[in-house]
């Protein structure tokens, strides 16, 4: 279990030495290449069953401990890969902004942040790794300097800190409850019929909600995450809201509380509502990564009528599309990225006929927009269809029903971005566009492999056993985080 | 009733980041929601006469058990400031920038962003 704290200290160390190092050399790019790759290899060399790992040697009881179980290592891979394949992205993209180290420094920060949240098993220790991520993220998201940047990143900040201070709150009042911090000891000493543990989950179920933007808490994300820059945009929509967000969601409702004590029901509604929304705002815009954004919101709905159920299949449409709009939502920011890089334009009625001048953002775009429509054997169909399945077999006619809508609405996004962007006339200012650099379209091309392949989870058997149904095993154990009692 | 005191200076804070209009009241506000859950964490860990958790020689652990303070709390809320400072600084980093960008600190006239 001594792998478990190196997927914080390595992105630490890195971003150290990315400060210390000279700007503007080829040493920065070679280095934080290297560093991600060597994480993302190493999260799959990590255990598949249960495995614990007591920082400084102190028992559960005392010490902070890290955890990994199916759950979690599936996050943790899908947080690597996506990562490493921002930064390759960067290589290219980041060549019109000053001070790289910088930028990579800040990446690497949020990177240790998001796997310190993911693997570790104490509320302090939770707390202060979110607030690593999140002010990571803040600095990321005004990169570029210009006002509307830095009035995004002040917007998602504001609503940020409220959200961490609500948890903090939470925090207090678990320990003021339990005397324990480590989560599998307090969800055995809590007592859900006590007033204060109502307090708490409402403390907690606002400020998750406000970092994984389910519908009432939507507001900043479009802001912040088409301001950031493409890679980020990617890292932002593609795993952060997931592992801030989504899966401490899923641990405090499955694991610490139990689903029987939290409002389930709201949430699929929530999610429902949220899915109406983000789609009816993506509709309507004109800036492309501004339109990606909101279709995060609705596609975050989406998790949560999957979570909202409460059943393992379920729970497994909803891990599934968590994964399946990861690969989708980050191919499309590269996308987007890409036309920005190269045609230095993002509104959408300003640009066209770029499917000759760019032939592998153009597929790279169909891919990411067809996965998320849904079409057949792309990752966004089975996830989807997962979670319709789940709400037919729950009995919950009515949501199912409009999420199959919702999901149709979806799939009309595909043909409004080719009619404007890449087919048509080619405007006089386009004429000189090129193809992005290759360094940008090779992550774009891995993802798109994803895109396609990411139904595979679902349907081959083995693999259907090992990733999904274990993970979700983990989450119907119940109020009880087993690993104490299977680890000696 | 003293813990209900905190929470109403934390609803407070919270009334200030929804209602005020100027950025620097905004981070004030969201400071002051930061030390109420500061001040809540410290007093969950308050005994009246209580003694320092350290055991020195000659005393009898169960008299310490009784009477000394909790310590955890305390390491909790010295992170918890550290923390809460470099948040503050980023928010007055960006006030300052967004001052410069827009001559004004007014929330409700910055908005390029809509929709």
């Amino acid at each position: 279990m001594g792998l478990l704290p190196a997927f914080v200290a390595i992105p630490l160390l890195t971003a150290l030495v990315l400060n210390i190092v000279e700007q503007k050399s080829w040493y920065t790019h070679i280095l934080a290449l290297s560093s991600s790759i060597f994480l993302a290899v190493l999260s799959f060399f990590t255990p598949q069953t249960h495995g614990i790992y007591y920082v400084g040697g102190f028992g559960p009881h005392i010490g902070i401990n890290m955890m990994i179980d199916p759950l979690n290592r599936l996050i943790l891979i899908v947080v690597q890969v996506i990562v490493m394949l921002a930064c390759w992205y960067s290589v290219g993209y980041m060549e019109h902004y000053t001070s790289k180290s910088r930028f990579y420094a800040f990446v690497f920060l949020m990177l240790a942040g998001m796997n310190g949240i993911i693997l570790t098993a104490d509320f302090f220790n939770f707390y202060v790794f979110m607030e690593i991520a999140t002010l990571a993220s803040y600095v990321l998201v005004s990169y570029g300097g210009r006002s509307y940047e830095l009035e995004a990143s002040f917007k998602y900040m504001i609503l940020g800190s409220i959200s961490s201070l609500f948890m903090l709150l939470g925090i207090a009042l678990i320990y003021s409850q339990t005397a324990a911090l480590n989560m599998m000891v307090a969800a055995e000493r809590i007592d859900p019929a006590h007033p204060v543990t109502f307090l708490i989950i409402v403390l907690f179920l606002a400020g998750l909600g406000l970092k994984s933007a389910i519908f009432p808490f939507h507001s900043w994300l479009p802001d912040a995450h088409s301001s950031a820059p493409a890679p980020i945009s990617a890292i932002l929509s593609g795993v952060l809201i997931k592992a801030v967000g989504i899966y401490v969601m899923l641990r405090f409702v499955f694991n610490f509380i139990g689903s029987e004590n939290a409002p389930l029901t709201m949430l699929a509604w929530l999610g429902v509502i949220g899915a109406f929304v983000g789609v009816v705002l993506a509709l309507g815009q004109k800036d492309l990564k501004r339109l990606l954004a909101c279709s995060s919101v609705s596609q975050v709905g989406y998790i949560f009528i999957g979570i909202g159920l409460g059943t393992p299949l379920g729970l497994a449409g909803a891990l599934l599309h968590l994964i399946s709009h990861s690969a989708s939502k980050s191919l499309l920011f590269f996308s987007a990225g890409s036309i920005e890089y190269s045609a230095n334009e993002r509104n959408i009625t300003l640009l066209g006929g770029l499917k000759k001048l760019m032939p592998w953002t153009h597929l790279g775009n169909f891919i990411g927009f067809s996965a998320i429509g849904g079409i057949p054997p792309l990752s966004g169909f089975w996830s989807k269809l997962l979670i319709l399945l789940a709400c037919v077999s729950a009995g919950q006619w009515l949501i199912g029903l409009l999420a199959a809508l919702f999901a149709i609405m979806t799939l009309s996004l595909l043909p409004k971005i080719e009619k404007n962007v890449f087919t048509g006339d080619i405007p006089e200012h386009l004429k000189k566009t090129k193809e992005s650099p290759s360094s940008m379209i090779i992550p774009m091309i891995v993802l798109s492999f994803f895109c396609l392949g990411i139904g595979l989870i679902y349907l081959v058997p083995s693999w259907n056993q090992n990733i999904l149904t274990s993970a979700v095993e983990v989450l119907m154990d119940g109020r009880w985080l087993g690993a104490i009692n299977n680890v000696p | 009733m003293i813990y209900t005191l905190c929470i109403i200076l934390f609803l407070l804070g919270l009334y200030g980041v929804l209602v005020k209009r100027n950025i620097i009241k905004i981070i004030i506000s969201l400071a002051m929601m930061n030390n109420a859950v500061n001040l809540f964490l410290i007093l969950l860990a308050y005994r009246s006469n209580g003694v320092a958790p350290i055991l020195d020689p000659g005393m009898d652990p169960s008299i310490l058990l009784e009477t000394s303070v909790d310590p955890l709390p305390q390491a909790l809320v010295l992170t918890s400031v550290v923390i809460g400072l470099g948040v503050t600084a980023l928010m007055v980093a960006l006030a300052i920038r967004l001052y410069h960008a827009y001559g004004t600190f007014d929330i409700t006239k910055i908005r390029k962003l809509k929709g």
